[in-house]
């Protein structure tokens, strides 16, 4: 499949096999209208298997979901069938509802209205804790 | 607006600031008798708690100012389902500051984040306990005179001890500190204490079951209960509740000059003979918690502009 096979839209590609589905998730792609693509375990001659998703819509993607599930893949956007940008991905600071704290003993688990906030605690090795309860996110 | 959520909202300056206005007051406690004059606190305290709430309380009136409590969630509109963050706005229109307990994690942040006043965090759940801690710094720094080069044992349940969280947070910014961490491999201190605090900051410690072997190493022997409140199975509470027993038997190796701290209540996790024990330290500590408490609502209200 290639990229220019879609004439406005966005390919996530160059992640990690097995994540793509995580992302389609988070994402919240199941619920868009266009078309959405999930090639998973395609050779990469950079990391040998990989997921992509291929939206054919210009749509905004919440970059930070991808930076937090995979901050090496990579986002091409593409108009009037060319590749306009290519965007590297970095993991975000923080995460603003986009996952839920699994701590029963957290404040978010009965506060009405409270936003589920994650921070980065270590780059290294992509560590997301809760700012409430500093309950690791998984 | 300065508040206290967790130890580490305190540098080490700010903590060597609040012991030397602790030692002050214990010094001077008429210069500082009318200090908070038509001030007042509020205790919300979601959760049981007789030394927190009576610590913090006498601290105000010994400051000359006042105090209005809620006690227990069925006394509040949190019974009827008030949030924490409608409750720290309402309480913000009569009070000049708020020291909260809440059996959530977290609801102490919440609280700061909505309130127009400082707020203190006097325990939420089993994540923080930051005004536990500083009467536990006052106590070390006046039975060691330092808080730097020593070996702590820390023993009983240190995944929910909210105490343990926030001393070893607390003593990993000073220098050459060890921790011996005895713990049921089910209580063991969360990795968001080991893996972030103390292996990214290069601290010693050692995780082991046996309090006994431990022992002659130790300059600080904290000990903590296991917490009936905290396991959601009591078949693991009963199982596990007395893993740790401190007794006169026990202390026979240890050092002449080791300081016990708890951050009470006991329950039996040691001995009523160890008490008449010279090295027995925890009712010093609840005294040292009420100096602590006063200087630091001193410290807050000052910073906020109220004093």
């Amino acid at each position: 499949m290639n990229i220019d096979s879609i004439t406005n839209g966005i390919v996530i590609d160059h992640i990690t096999a097995g994540n793509g589905m995580k992302l389609y998730e988070l994402l919240g792609l199941g619920e868009l209208e266009c078309s959405v693509a999930i090639i998973k375990n395609a050779s990469s001659g950079k990391i040998g298997k990989k997921d992509i998703i291929k939206i054919d819509a210009d749509i905004p993607v919440n970059f930070d979901v991808v930076g937090f599930v995979d901050p090496n893949a990579t986002i091409n956007i593409i108009k009037d069938g060319v590749l306009v940008e290519k965007r590297n991905i970095e993991m975000p600071e923080h995460l603003v509802n986009v996952i839920k704290c699994k701590n029963p003993r957290c404040i978010t688990s009965c506060e009405q209205e409270i936003d589920h906030i994650f921070k980065l605690t270590d780059r290294e090795h992509n560590v997301y804790r809760c700012i409430y309860c500093e309950t690791k996110a998984n | 607006m300065k508040s206290l959520i967790d130890i580490l909202d305190l540098t080490t300056q700010e903590l060597d600031e609040l012991i030397a206005t602790a030692q002050d007051i214990i010094a001077n406690p008429a210069k500082y008798a009318t200090s908070c004059h038509g001030k007042k606190l509020a205790t919300l305290f979601f959760e049981p708690s007789t030394r927190t709430r009576m610590s913090f309380e006498a601290a105000m009136y010994e400051l000359g100012g006042n105090v209005i409590s809620v006690t227990g969630a069925g006394t509040s509109s949190a019974a009827k389902g008030e949030s924490v963050a409608d409750t720290a706005k309402t309480v913000s229109c009569y009070t000049d500051i708020i020291a909260i307990r809440h059996p959530k994690e977290g609801a102490a942040y919440v609280t700061a984040k909505n309130a127009t006043v400082p707020v203190i965090n006097a325990g939420d759940g089993g994540h923080c306990h930051p005004t536990q801690t500083l009467a536990d710094l006052l106590t070390i720094y006046r039975e060691k005179g330092r808080l730097n080069n020593m070996t702590i044992g820390v023993c009983g349940d240190l995944k929910f001890g909210r105490t343990v969280h926030s001393l070893i947070n607390a003593m990993s910014r000073y220098d050459n500190i060890k921790f011996i961490l005895i713990s049921p491999e089910e209580l063991q201190v969360p990795t968001y204490v080991t893996k972030d605090v103390l292996e990214q900051k290069g601290i010693p410690y050692v995780q082991t079951t046996d309090l006994e072997a431990v022992m002659p190493e130790l300059d600080i022997l904290y000990m903590t209960r296991v917490q009936r409140e905290r396991f959601f199975n009591e078949e693991d509470y009963l199982r596990l509740k007395d893993s740790y027993i401190l007794n006169m038997d026990k202390l026979k190796n240890a050092k002449p000059d080791l300081s016990i701290l708890h951050p009470l209540p006991r329950v039996n996790e040691i001995s009523v003979a160890v008490d008449d024990d010279p090295r027995a330290c925890y009712f010093k500590q609840v005294l040292n918690g009420k100096y602590m408490r006063m200087a630091l609502i001193l410290k807050l209200l000052k910073e906020a502009g109220q004093l």
